[in-house]
């Protein structure tokens, strides 16, 4: 394969490790059954803050553990919020979304365009000499290749541990939850601080190693929230299912770049701008089962190709955690 | 386990749920627990099984006084409770279903899990694949696996309520077989019911309550003409059948073929005449739902035709339907019938066909009032429907139905509700046959089938019977055809 292509591709995972931590983030957080809406605005001001952190204490540590008290601390607003308050998630977390980006772009603006500390390139011995996939995945950084770890352990969380059971118990059906013996309000507010801790890590993943720096409204950053938000829906609330839509985001953006010198006929905005329609398409793919003209219509067809259809959408469709957003009172 | 409850009390408000509630269970005893909807079975219920605190009153099980603090404490101390609608969790797994709230280590061992479900199901005959996902199974088969779920985590007293209500037949018969064992092995059952019947073939001994309090006990044998007056506090009566008029064709069903994703029916002929009451008799599941929702324009059919009188709507939507005068009252009240949140009276002002932007709240509140002494509704016309009981909520919808109409489709009309409230609907939609309107009915109550339908198709595993003569079918019949056997001569029933 040609190398060109292979660093290409080296740098689409890279790239793609603040999405991916806002989305296993969010979809833990969803999972428990609350929706943290403030993602865009949470990794604006982690991305912030956490540059902010690493230059002044010029460590790399304490930038990301910055950005992951930050995710954490807007996080634990939403819970308490919609909790404690019994306000609602969605009108919260939608303020929180404009606020933490509003104020992330106020309290940035001693740090913007100044250099500061990157996260420097660690190959990890032995693997990174494996043929193909050595130079793929293994020539990067420790962010993103925490970034791996998050998506397994994640995953390995919620679907091989007890505990991660009981997560997926309060998101679906707190009352049966609470009649297993999950304090569900407590756990709520646990998963939704771990969830915005490591959508956290989004914004240093991405200021302090992705494109270093903070460069105020031109840092790149907007959006990504939004989209993460997207993806985690998209990735049917399961880790491995939301990496790949990541993974799907980052790579979409990459060719936008690619192509851009091969096809100068093209405005160059529209490549930048395919990848949203392109998720949006995707979002409409997989949930499509569920509109009632298309039932008619597959109704409409002959015997074989309807089965393989009917199995096909059911297949692709991901049911959300049937408690999502709704409060739990035990009387 | 020996079960003894002393003096218990529950307010709820001002509403004295529990007045002063005595009872003492013996362990190996079957205890029915009978009452009208409302009659404070299941505060009782929740207060033995953690739910609630009760206000005052002890709780002794084999002598020594306990105090209950979750549900989750209750099953350490030994008391399962298996709720009306099942607590599980339809997307998962049985096995995960089966782990979710059990102690143990960070990673459970699904292999160990699966094997006990299954050494579990076999003891009692049940069949059931921890593979399986919850979603696919019957309300009777969740029972089941809760049943056992229960009883892994060591429960030795039983709380089930309510669990005939949308069983089938044989899986009533299975669950009552599993309940006598259970109770042979000198664990506690506490079974709840507002069916007398059920109580009466099952329970070693029953206590009545009415409003709060117990109104009395007895072992068996029960007195059924007593049963029913300590239950309502006067004799009721099921009322005649009406005979049947018929009128002319109301829907006209050729060669119909129905499916959704696990069932294909085919073949299904019906004339149905005005003023008729056809039944649909079947397992949960059996392809009732499919059937009833073509009838209703909701799920197009994949073959034949629907005639409603004397107009072709086959693939047509169901707002087509409802102009020619058919009417669907789906199963699930208030997810598809009624909007949570708003008043009786917002329910029937969106109901009525009338022009204009702005609610007269004054006419609407008029006519809100004639429906609910009409219907005989326990409300105001300002209550919200969530806050009305089920019965009233079933009546509330029969109130909204338009005048007048050629046929009305109903799921479980009567689920989950008392034997008056059963009566009082029944004797509402007979009203509406002898005006001519038709009316088709899904229920898993074999009883209820007889008594009020001219004709009955039975329907099992994609199979539907031809409208068979209410007057050829009995309770046994009828049960072994749901079970899928006596199929092969059926052909005296094509009637008409």
């Amino acid at each position: 394969m040609d190398p060109s292509v292979l660093i290409g591709l080296a740098g689409v995972l890279a790239a793609a490790a603040p999405v991916l931590f806002a989305v296993i983030g969010e979809t833990i957080t969803e999972r428990a059954g609350v929706i943290n809406l403030s993602l865009n605005g949470s990794v604006l001001l982690s991305a912030m803050g956490g540059f902010a952190v690493a230059y002044l204490t010029d460590n790399l540590f304490w930038g990301f553990l910055a950005g992951m008290l930050i995710g954490a601390l807007v996080a634990f607003i939403v819970a308490f919020s919609s909790i404690t308050l019994h306000q609602s998630q969605v009108a919260v977390g939608f303020v929180l979304a404009l606020a933490s980006r509003d104020l992330a772009y106020f309290l940035g603006v001693p740090y913007m365009n100044i250099p500061g500390p990157t996260l420097p390139t660690w190959q990890i011995p032995l693997l990174k000499d494996i043929p193909l996939l050595g130079p793929l995945f293994f020539r990067l950084d420790i962010i993103t290749y925490l970034s791996y770890i998050v998506i397994v352990l994640a995953w390995l969380w919620i679907f091989r541990t007890r505990p991660g059971l009981m997560l997926q118990g309060i998101g679906d059906r707190p009352a049966a939850a609470f009649v297993r013996g999950a304090n569900v309000n407590r756990l709520r507010y646990i998963y939704t601080i771990i969830g915005g801790a490591i959508a956290g890590l989004a914004g240093p993943a991405y200021t302090l190693n992705v494109k270093p720096g903070w460069m105020g409204t031109q840092t790149g950053l907007d959006g990504i929230g939004w989209i993460a938000l997207s993806i985690t829906i998209f990735g049917g609330w399961s880790p491995m299912r939301a990496a790949f839509g990541a993974y799907l985001f980052s790579l979409l953006q990459w060719l936008g770049l690619v192509l851009q010198s091969r096809l100068p006929g093209i405005p160059s905005q529209v490549l930048q701008v395919a990848p949203f329609p392109l998720m949006i398409l995707t979002l409409l793919l997989v949930n499509i089962g569920n509109a009632e003209w298309v039932q008619r219509w597959l109704a409409s067809m002959p015997e074989g190709s309807r089965r393989f259809f009917t199995k096909l959408l059911r297949a692709m469709r991901a049911s959300p955690p049937a408690a999502l957003g709704v409060p739990f009172e035990s009387d | 386990m020996r079960v003894e409850l002393r003096n218990i009390h529950k307010y709820f408000g001002k509403n004295h749920a529990n007045a002063g509630i005595n009872l003492d269970i013996p362990s190996g005893t079957i205890q029915g627990i009978l009452g009208e909807n409302g009659a404070g079975k299941s505060t009782l219920m929740k207060i033995l099984s953690g739910y609630f605190y009760a206000d005052s009153g002890e709780i002794i099980l084999d002598g020594k006084a306990i105090t209950i603090s979750s549900p989750s404490d209750a099953i350490k101390h030994g008391i399962g409770m298996l709720h009306q609608d099942p607590l599980d969790f339809p997307p998962m797994r049985l096995l995960d279903n089966f782990l979710l709230g059990r102690e143990g280590g960070l990673f459970p061992d699904r292999k160990v899990v699966a094997r006990d479900i299954q050494t579990l199901a076999a003891q009692f005959n049940f069949s059931l694949d921890p593979e399986a996902y919850v979603d696919t199974l019957t309300v009777g088969e969740r029972q089941q696996l809760e049943i056992l779920r229960l009883l892994w985590l060591g429960a030795r007293v039983l709380i089930l309520d309510e669990p005939t209500t949308g069983i089938s037949a044989s899986q009533k018969a299975k669950l009552f077989e599993t309940l006598r064992t259970l109770a042979g092995q000198g664990k506690t059952i506490i079974f709840v019911s507002h069916k007398l019947e059920d109580v009466e073939v099952l329970c070693h001994k029953v206590a009545v309550l009415r409003s709060g309090q117990l109104i009395g006990e007895s072992p068996v044998p029960f007195d059924h003409k007593k049963m029913v007056e300590m239950m309502f506090g006067k004799e009721i009566s099921l009322g005649d059948r009406y005979p049947l008029n018929a009128g002319g064709k109301v829907l006209e069903l050729k060669n119909l073929a129905v499916e959704d994703v696990r069932l294909h029916m085919e073949d299904i002929h019906l004339d149905l005449h005005g003023g008729e009451v056809i039944g649909l008799a079947g397992m949960e599941g059996s392809g009732q739902g499919p059937f009833i929702r073509a009838c209703s324009g909701l799920l197009r059919p994949v073959n034949g035709r629907v005639q409603v009188n004397g107009h072709d709507l086959t693939g047509k939507s169901h707002h087509i339907f409802k102009r020619h005068g058919v009417s669907f009252l789906p199963a699930s009240r208030m997810e598809e019938g009624l909007v949570p949140g708003l008043t009786l009276t917002e329910h029937f002002v969106l109901a009525e066909k009338t022009q204009g932007v702005f609610i007269d709240h004054a006419k609407g509140t008029k006519l809100a009032e004639e429906r609910i002494t009409s219907f005989n509704i326990r409300g105001t016309p300002v209550s919200t429907v969530e806050s009305l009981s089920g019965g009233n909520q079933q009546r509330a919808l029969l109130a909204l139905l338009q005048t007048p109409l050629s046929l009305i489709l109903l799921e479980h009309p009567t689920r989950g509700l008392d034997i008056e409230s059963t009566i009082y609907i029944w004797s509402k939609l007979k009203e509406r046959c002898k005006q001519g309107t038709s009316i088709i009915f899904v229920s898993s109550d074999l009883e209820e089938i007889l008594q009020y339908s001219d004709r009955v198709m039975v329907f099992f595993s994609g199979k539907v019977t031809p409208p068979l003569d209410v007057a050829t079918l009995t309770t046994e019949k009828l049960g072994q055809l749901i079970g899928g056997s006596g199929w092969n001569n059926l052909n005296s029933g094509k009637s008409l």
